[in-house]
């Protein structure tokens, strides 16, 4: 395939009426890529303080049909994810990422809950996952795959409950992609194979335009916002 | 598929004769564009971003080279491998070549308009692979064995009773009498039919909205999350792409990001934006084993650097189609291949030949509005007259077109010789329509008094009475 390769760029060129690029533009390109610099942003999310920002977040993942909880520390996240199930007439059974960031959640204090660590299998109906960051502008969920994190939790189960510690909502993609840099540092296997960005519960609107939710993807999305939450684990 | 956008004119009055396609286009009329008007008035900043993706995208096209070459290497780097493909076949094969690496026998499919410009399902089924389309709208329209009529929402010229009758012909395992009658119903069974298809498929194959040349990642935008089955479940995840869906960086796609949803459904941000960047790390427990970019060229370098770059801005959010007064009367089926529409009107002659599809340029009244809505801001109008203009000058346009083109061209080149015809011909029109003021039919203008009568003028030009005023305002 590399004739295939090299006829496609030659072909660019000679449209483009030049030659490869010159050193000193591959330069100058190069240093764009990593400059990394932000396009405008808009200043819905980014002129706010945090508080604000959360306040926005949840009004804007409310908008999309994600319902939203607010609780006042981790240890209380069982007894909202217990709550819920309840509310919504599902079982109390739950597949959660093997992530050490959801051990401390109070899940002793609900002894009925029967808790997997893994990757979601066909037949699961809830799961429960971290999330890297929240971002206020859309009211957009941001999850990176890993070990810890698997995506199918993101996907296969009806029902997806997501975590987010209150000093992970951030204003824009952007700082969304920051995180993910530092995250992974220079060493490309440390760069995760899939970054969601999720708003809201699954949905259509291919028949008639009439949006439809619950597509292929979770039925329902449930956000529990822990509020002065310190960082612990890494999401 | 085999362009039939030869038969343009016949193609649209039968969409336009056909009352079902009415109906639905009818729901399309106001729908996409309503929420988009929405989508926009809330962002102050939408103008300011339309003008920086234009800037993002011929930055890229200006570079194309050094950011595939980037692309290819960072996706090398995370253990994923590209495929260049020259032509539609290329395309194919490779897709083929790395399917039956594994031996496999089925195939899910994320919605990929690349997958369709080349043709994919045929060429796998002709191979023994069956491709299971997942998105709901081509689920449907792979039942009904028909091509998208649109580049978003591919059975937009469907009603729901349509869509009941295919899956009553085609899920025949299910009770007969099941109740089918509203949308919901019928997303419910298309949901438990296609969960096991996910489960089971052997290849994932996805389109992609972006590439990301400092990462090597492609990015999908899906609402049902069909897109990420498709590329989580299977051991092998294929991403097909034109060359021109490379960004430089994580930031430019966000800016970009920014645009697509709000102009194609007047969302904020689609329920999914997912980027994938190699196969699966060591230590991941789900997740693809191999990831494959196919890089499709088919005539798009041909456009670099002439009348047409601009063409390749394009995101394929389909707000020119929505907003199309044509689209929306004769509907998607009409264009006659892969991209309807005004972008489909500029793009499918230098992909499939202006020979064959020389109407598509002309199946345009120039008012504007795709251009108007454009996130990326392609001058749709002025390239649909660039064909217009390739096709005179190649001697495509009728004979007939021709010489009365060049006649009023001779006539409309002498001012004094335009202006007495012009007199002549409003004081003759108006002598012979005094009686009723208007003409049932009339010579030379019978594609306009077939469907409608035409006014009488009232025996001066315009010029006359523009020249009478200026001398009564004393100038």
């Amino acid at each position: 395939m590399s004739a295939a390769r090299d006829d496609i760029l030659g072909r660019i060129r000679g449209s483009l009426g030049r030659g490869a690029v010159p050193a000193e533009t591959a330069v100058s390109l190069a240093a764009r890529v990593a400059a990394h610099r932000r396009n405008l942003v808009p200043a819905r999310a980014a002129a706010l303080a945090a508080t604000a920002r959360i306040d926005l977040f949840v009004t804007m993942a409310e908008e999309v049909q994600t319902t939203v909880a607010r609780v006042a520390a981790s240890a209380a996240v069982a007894e909202e994810v217990a709550r819920y199930l309840a509310a919504e007439n599902l079982p109390a059974e739950l597949v959660m990422a093997p992530d050490p960031g959801l051990d401390a959640m109070g899940w002793e204090t609900r002894p009925m809950l029967r808790i997997r660590r893994g990757k979601a299998e066909p037949g699961d109906m809830v799961s429960v996952t971290p999330c890297l960051a929240a971002i206020a502008e859309t009211g957009t969920l941001m999850l990176v795959s890993g070990g810890d994190t698997p995506t199918t939790l993101n996907f296969l189960p009806d029902t997806h409950v997501v975590v987010v510690r209150a000093d992970q909502v951030v204003a824009g993609y952007e700082d969304g992609w920051d995180l993910v840099r530092a995250r992974a540092g220079a060493d490309p296997a440390a760069w995760p194979r899939t970054v969601n960005f999720i708003t809201g519960p699954s949905r259509t609107g291919d028949i008639e335009q009439r949006i439809q939710v619950g597509a292929h993807g979770p039925r329902r999305l449930h956000v529990v916002v822990v509020d002065g939450a310190a960082a612990g684990g890494d999401g | 598929m085999e362009p039939t956008s030869h038969t343009f004119t016949a193609n649209a009055a039968a969409g336009l004769a056909d009352p079902t396609l009415q109906r639905a286009l009818g729901l399309a009329r106001t729908g996409f564009p309503l929420k988009r008007a929405q989508a926009v008035a809330r962002l102050p900043e939408f103008e300011a971003l339309r003008d920086e993706g234009r800037a993002i995208k011929d930055h890229v096209l200006a570079h194309l080279d050094f950011y595939l070459e980037l692309f290819e290497k960072n996706v090398t780097a995370h253990g994923g491998q590209v495929h260049w493909a020259r032509d539609a076949a290329e395309a194919r094969a490779a897709v083929l070549g790395i399917c039956r690496s594994v031996g496999a026998k089925t195939v899910t499919k994320g919605k990929s308009m690349i997958a369709e410009e080349v043709a994919l399902n045929e060429h796998l089924e002709a191979n023994g692979i069956t491709p299971v389309e997942t998105d709901l709208g081509e689920y449907i329209i792979q039942l009904r064995h028909e091509p998208p009529s649109h580049i978003i929402a591919p059975a937009i010229h469907l009603m729901k009773e349509q869509v009941a009758d295919s899956f009553r012909a085609a899920h025949t395992d299910l009770p007969a009498e099941r109740p089918l009658a509203d949308p919901q119903a019928l997303c419910e069974e298309a949901r438990a039919v296609l969960r096991p298809r996910f489960l089971d498929a052997d290849v994932g194959i996805t389109g992609a909205n972006f590439l990301i040349a400092e990462t090597g990642s492609s990015i999908i935008v899906t609402n049902e999350g069909n897109g990420d089955l498709t590329q989580t479940l299977p051991r092998i995840h294929i991403a097909m792409a034109s060359i021109e869906k490379v960004v430089p960086t994580l930031e430019d796609a966000a800016t970009l990001l920014r645009l697509l949803a709000r102009s194609a459904t007047g969302q904020e941000f689609s329920s999914y934006t997912t980027m994938s960047t190699g196969p699966r790390r060591p230590g991941d427990v789900d997740g693809p084993e191999q990831y494959h970019v196919v890089l499709l060229d088919n005539g798009r370098s041909k456009l670099l650097g002439g009348e047409f770059q601009d063409m390749l801005r394009c995101l394929k959010c389909a707000a020119c189609l929505n907003h199309c007064p044509v689209y929306v009367a004769v509907g998607g089926h009409a264009y006659g291949w892969v991209y309807p529409g005004p972008m489909g009107s500029v793009l499918t002659p230098a992909l499939v030949g202006l020979a064959e599809a020389g109407d598509l340029p002309n199946a345009s009244t120039f008012c504007g509005r795709c251009e108007s809505v454009c996130p990326v801001k392609i001058p749709l109008p002025k390239m649909l007259r660039h064909w217009r203009e390739r096709q005179f000058a190649e001697k495509l346009t009728p004979q007939t077109v021709r010489t009365g083109l060049s006649l009023w061209g001779f006539v409309a080149r002498r001012p004094r010789l335009y202006h007495a015809a012009a007199a002549i011909g409003a004081r003759l029109l108006a002598w012979a329509g005094r009686g009723r003021g208007r003409f049932r039919s009339l010579p030379l203008a019978g594609g306009w008094t077939r469907v409608r009568d035409m006014p009488a003028p009232q025996g001066r030009t315009f010029h006359q009475l523009w020249a009478e005023r200026q001398r009564q305002a004393g100038r």
